[in-house]
């Protein structure tokens, strides 16, 4: 586990994402906030317009521009030098030069983020000449040494490689290569392994703790899929609809998850462990994510929600709140839950 | 020539695709996609077929159809041999053998309501139907699959990725088939809307007797949903076995290995895993021998010599492997 005195390397504090679209205002996110530490890795999960890839983008300045996004809140990051940046509302030339250097983005596709007319050596070079000045020769022996930092057989000839002649699994390697070249404080990896084979997931997974370990950078970890968050993460916030509906650190989220919506994602899931009842029927959560346009008056789950009390849960939108320490939960009903469950509160 | 409870049977199946025709000579390159699969699909269970990405197992999954004539090898459907048969000769058959596609988005027309792409199976395989008793027909089958009638004269873009799944399941069921081919059913949609499509999968199966063959990477997905598991790799398959025999005792290494990445949502119980080094190799180019040696932790000199034939190692389990200790 991580010690809690290491220091934070991103605290966000109410991010609202809003997209003024032709039919009207999209809340992407609302009053999202968190911090992560050195060396520590924070899963965001959700499920489709959850607004998990939007907050980061946000905070990168990846959104578009004002009046088409407007950004509200407070996210400060902290540098690998003791530099404390604030990232909303910055002007476009500095979020560039902390792009890339101070934090870096690995996204899903790594056929679709790489620039295919460029070899995979110019790709990995080019953040190191941008950022740290290096000569075109020093650059392109760092771009080696990273290749080879990644696992990439045959570094050597890979250079000269474009990414079509790689495979899905050496082309996220390649993007991570891109990421971390300039020893990132921050590494935001948004789905890195969906579009990979299980197999090459598995090696990505190991590649990427392997190298948290070894440069004590803060990850945040975007994804769908559960097993990946048991897998890799220290701490965990689930988002729905827009919000933070629970988060706390990874162990209890999945042991004893304390919002409904947490508490039905895992008991969908099917499972491998023998001895679990097959063909049986899972206890799915019944209903869709709602449409980000028209989100049901109070709690944004309510309407698939078993606990659902109408006149309490359709009234008001529950606050965050704090159950244990470094855990917090959205519900209006988590004592009464938590009651009829047998769970101490 | 089949034993009467098999539905489907398969044997030798070789899918190969000619990507260079030969050129001022150059040889020509093929792709064996699927390369001597057999298998039998009994009446009402569910067989799934898990790979990674150029297994070869959609290739499978659609030349049991017919929707792509194999290169060799055989399809019996019931007592009919059916690999041999024409678009105009399948076409009857058809009615029986029914597809499900992986994205709701793709598979179905965004131009058209979801009565006409409902009755569009019911014109060709039931012309003799009328308007109304088609309507009842497409009523009746979207509440099945837990739709509402009234969600016939909508367009795909009204649902959400897990009803129109359900639309590609009842335009599946329109015609009553005994077989379902579903290949990757489940893999677009949401956690929580994926446990909603699976538990309508099982619930049909019951309710309706179908046989299906399940096609998916997912372990978890195909660990849940059917009564045997057959694994493939590179065109090949490797290990066949009933579900709860596969899982609890894997008896290749690629199964293994499969078992092994898969990530377990248990914070409580990580583990440092047996890795796979490297990638599939190009199906252009396959490993001599075995061909999943190039990335086995168990290969010997001799798994280079010879393909090794599916041999059986249990009831009901089978695999194709020379290292007999394993």
């Amino acid at each position: 586990m991580i010690p809690v005195q290491r220091p934070p390397v991103l605290e966000v504090e109410n991010l609202d994402i809003a997209f003024n679209t032709k039919s009207g205002t999209i809340h992407a996110t609302r009053e999202v906030s968190f911090s992560v530490r050195q060396g520590e890795t924070l899963a965001l999960v959700g499920e489709t317009s959850s607004g998990k890839s939007v907050t980061c983008l946000g905070l990168l300045g990846l959104t578009p521009p004002p009046p088409y996004c407007q950004i509200g809140g407070s996210a400060k990051m902290t540098t690998r030098d003791g530099t404390v940046h604030q990232l909303i509302g910055r002007p476009e030339t500095d979020l560039r030069r902390l792009r890339g250097a101070a934090a870096s983005v690995i996204f899903q596709e790594p056929m679709t983020s790489l620039n295919p007319v460029h070899t995979v050596g110019e790709q990995i070079a080019e953040p190191l000449r941008i950022h740290r000045g290096l000569s075109p020769r020093a650059a392109t022996a760092r771009a080696l040494e990273l290749l080879d930092l990644v696992r990439i057989s045959d570094p050597r000839r890979r250079l000269d490689n474009y990414p079509h002649e790689l495979s899905g699994g050496m082309r996220q390697r390649v993007m991570i290569a891109v990421a971390i070249a300039c020893e990132p404080a921050l590494l935001i990896a948004d789905e890195p392994t969906t579009a990979l084979d299980v197999t090459i997931q598995a090696q990505i997974l190991e590649l990427l703790s392997d190298l948290q370990r070894q440069t004590d950078m803060a990850m945040i970890f975007i994804t769908h899929n559960l097993g990946i968050v048991a897998e890799i993460a220290d701490r965990v916030m689930v988002m729905y609809a827009g919000r933070v509906v629970e988060q706390g650190d990874v162990v209890p989220i999945f042991t004893a998850p304390r919002m409904p919506y947490t508490r039905g994602l895992l008991d969908s899931l099917p499972r491998l462990e023998p001895g679990r009842p097959r063909r049986s029927l899972l206890r799915a959560i019944p209903g869709n994510v709602p449409d980000p346009t028209a989100h049901p008056p109070g709690c944004t789950f309510g309407p698939r929600c078993d606990h659902f009390r109408a006149g309490l849960c359709d009234s008001a939108i529950p606050p965050l709140e704090q159950t244990a320490p470094g855990h917090a939960a959205r519900c209006l009903r988590l004592d009464a839950i938590a009651n009829a469950a047998g769970v101490s509160a | 020539m089949t034993a009467p409870d098999t539905l489907l049977s398969v044997r030798d199946l070789r899918k190969w695709f000619t990507i260079k025709a030969g050129f001022f000579g150059a040889p020509k390159v093929v792709l064996k996609a699927v390369d001597g699969v057999s298998f039998d699909l009994r009446r009402g269970e569910v067989l799934s077929l898990v790979g990674e990405s150029g297994s070869g197992k959609s290739t499978v999954g659609r030349a049991v159809l017919n929707l792509e004539p194999p290169t060799a090898g055989t399809v019996h459907f019931g007592q009919a041999l059916i690999s041999d048969k024409s678009p105009d000769q399948m076409r009857p058959l058809r009615r029986a053998m029914q597809m499900v596609f992986q994205d709701p988005y793709a598979s179905l027309n965004p131009k058209h309501t979801v009565e006409t792409i409902l009755s569009a199976p019911l014109q060709i395989h039931m012309p003799e139907m009328d308007a109304d008793q088609q309507r009842e027909k497409v009523a009746a089958i979207l509440s099945t699959v837990g739709l509402s009638p009234a969600h016939a004269r909508r367009y795909p873009h009204e649902f959400s990725g897990g009803q129109r799944q359900r639309i590609g399941l009842a335009r599946a069921l329109m015609t009553n088939p005994e077989l379902l081919v579903a290949d990757e059913p489940v893999s677009a949609l949401d956690v929580s809307v994926q446990a909603q499509v699976i538990n309508l999968m099982l619930e049909l199966k019951d309710s309706l007797g179908l046989t299906m063959l399940f096609i998916s990477h997912d372990l978890a997905v195909v660990g849940h949903i059917s009564d045997r598991i057959a694994v493939m790799y590179l065109g090949r398959l490797v290990e066949i076995a009933d579900t709860d025999s596969l899982l609890t005792r894997p008896r290749h290494p690629y199964t293994i290995a499969l078992l092994a990445a898969a990530p377990n949502p248990d914070p409580t119980r990580r583990r440092k895993r047996q890795l796979l080094l490297g990638d599939i190799p190009s199906p252009l180019s396959p490993p001599s021998g075995c061909p999943f040696r190039s990335r086995c932790y168990a290969a010997l000199p001799a798994c280079a010599q010879t393909v090794p034939d599916l041999r059986t190692v249990g009831p009901g389990h089978a695999r194709a492997c020379i290292r007999d200790d394993l």
